[in-house]
């Protein structure tokens, strides 16, 4: 089902292309703002159509926009994301060979990590390890500081996260290459990275922690949705949709 | 990553850390071997090759391009050539012709061949700006920068010294002898980045001492920037109507470039 790219939506094209990632409302405020610029229909709740049109041109070309959700705020967002070599056609004309091997390896860590988080110590460290070129101290924090503006990394107190955006690009890649250690959200069944586990050890299954937000929401006694054991974790509130959000 | 880096390797290759000046320099020799080939040999070539190989070909064009685009810098053919078209150079002109359709049918945008000697090519955008929108776009600043002396320069007939455009730049408080939070050096962003990138033409004004330069529209500016719109903004910001100016007026209103700007649009 391809129906022809109109002027409305290559505008909204060219936009991702700047902006790389836009949030559910936005993306909703864009999708009106093409269709009334060049006079065409707008239903909607035609959105995820609209996109499906794009994407059918796109495809040819290893892009997409593909949707996913923020693990703070559990807000939806859209990327434009490059599939051909997954994040690296991008980065790789911005980053030298031994950053990538640095950003790689915080990925590891906030693998291998409960909270999915790596701490800027750890980064560090991890440095004694690289194969390639190794980076002073100062030289890797510089690195962190611009993986974190060019919106790669989500840093807070020290502790850095991968991003929205990086999340939703670099899915399949990290889907690949660390298939036994990927954690798999039981609710939403995407990635999971900042989550609660079910300390049930012949369970353990994974949630998001906005998943666990709306899942429990509303009943008496939170039980695990797979062992039904006790969930003993801190379930967190609903978040409103404009809240803070973060990509 | 290591594993999947084979498109990225032909991008990576050491050109992109380079200063531009001494790629163009070592580039020029590369292009003189580059003979575009005729269209039998072209014909003998794709009959070799399978559609498959050839889409994603010009995928891996198409993908160049866009990165190289995200500096606004003119993409060189002998680069394309020399690290992604590489074996295929045989069959160029083809895949040039599908990357050309593919820029013009799927991301309104339109690959132009701005130096036909060094053979460099920009992509310019098909579609009018969005005035307030586009291209004065509260997320990229230094294209507001960019807009405020394109103006200026239309407004003062197409070229002016490079004295009016600082003090200008000073009254709206931009002083390009200061390092402005936002812009860095401005002086370096206006006189070598948007000049780079063709939307600018700084070139010396001879026999003066000290030494003065003087501003220009350059080519990307001609072909991508509506004269109309800026006439539109300037209207409105000296809530003046832009008919007033006329001689600016029948400029933006008869220009192939600003025509063709216009009629993009399906108002
Ligand atoms: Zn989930
Ligand atoms: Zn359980």
């Amino acid at each position: 089902m391809s129906r022809q790219m109109g002027d409305s939506h290559r505008r909204f094209l060219q936009t991702m292309m700047v902006s790389g990632i836009v949030d559910e409302q936005e993306a909703r405020t864009l999708y009106k703002h093409c269709c009334e610029t060049h006079n065409t229909q707008c239903a909607p709740d035609k959105l995820d159509d609209f996109i499906d049109t794009i994407n059918s041109k796109l495809q040819p070309m290893f892009m997409q926009i593909r949707k996913g959700m923020s693990e703070d705020s559990g807000q939806q967002y859209y990327a434009l994301v490059n599939m051909s070599e997954t994040e690296v056609t991008r980065m790789s004309s911005d980053y030298a060979d031994n950053e990538l091997e640095l950003f790689r390896k915080t990925i590891e860590l906030i693998m291998g990590a409960e909270n999915g988080k790596a701490s800027s110590t750890d980064i560090l460290n991890s440095v004694d390890s690289m194969t390639t070129k190794k980076m002073k101290k100062s030289e890797t924090e510089h690195l962190l500081n611009r993986l974190v503006h060019d919106k790669w990394l989500c840093e807070k107190r020290g502790e850095y996260t991968l991003s929205t955006r990086c999340i939703i690009e670099m899915e399949p890649y990290i889907r690949e290459m660390y298939q036994d250690q990927v954690k798999v959200c039981h609710i939403c069944h995407n990635i999971a990275f900042q989550c609660q586990i079910c300390e049930n050890p012949t369970c353990g299954i994974k949630i998001h922690n906005p998943c666990v937000a709306r899942y429990f929401q509303g009943r008496a006694e939170p039980r695990c949705p797979a062992c039904d054991d006790f969930w003993p974790h801190e379930i967190p509130e609903v978040r409103r949709p404009q809240s803070q959000s973060r990509r | 990553m290591t594993q999947r880096r084979r498109l990225s390797n032909t991008q990576n290759s050491p050109q992109s850390r380079q200063q531009p000046g001494t790629l163009m320099a070592q580039e020029e020799d590369d292009d003189s071997t580059f003979t575009q080939p005729s269209t039998s040999q072209v014909q003998r070539g794709l009959e070799k090759l399978t559609p498959a190989q050839v889409e994603q070909k010009t995928a891996e064009v198409v993908q160049y391009f866009l990165v190289k685009d995200q500096k606004k810098i003119p993409i060189r053919r002998a680069d394309l050539v020399k690290h992604v078209v590489k074996d295929y150079r045989n069959i160029y002109p083809e895949i040039i012709k599908r990357a050309e359709r593919t820029f013009d049918q799927v991301f309104g945008l339109k690959l132009v061949e701005i130096d036909t000697k060094s053979h460099s090519y920009i992509l310019i955008n098909k579609m009018e700006p969005v005035v307030g929108a586009s291209i004065i776009n509260p997320t990229n600043p230094k294209m507001g920068l960019l807009f405020v002396i394109l103006s200026i320069i239309f407004m003062k007939g197409g070229l002016v010294r490079e004295n009016l455009i600082w003090s200008t730049l000073k009254k709206l408080r931009v002083d390009p002898g200061e390092k402005h939070e936002e812009f860095g050096d401005v002086r370096k962003v206006v006189t070598d980045e948007f000049v780079r990138q063709r939307y600018l033409e700084y070139v010396r004004i001879p026999h003066t001492e000290p030494v003065e330069h003087e501003f220009r529209w350059g080519q990307r500016a001609d072909k991508e920037v509506s004269k109309a719109k800026i006439l539109e903004f300037m209207g409105q910001l000296h809530e003046q109507d832009p008919q007033s100016w006329s001689q600016q007026y029948r400029e933006a209103h008869s220009t192939p470039s600003s025509s063709q700007a216009s009629t993009s649009s399906q108002r």
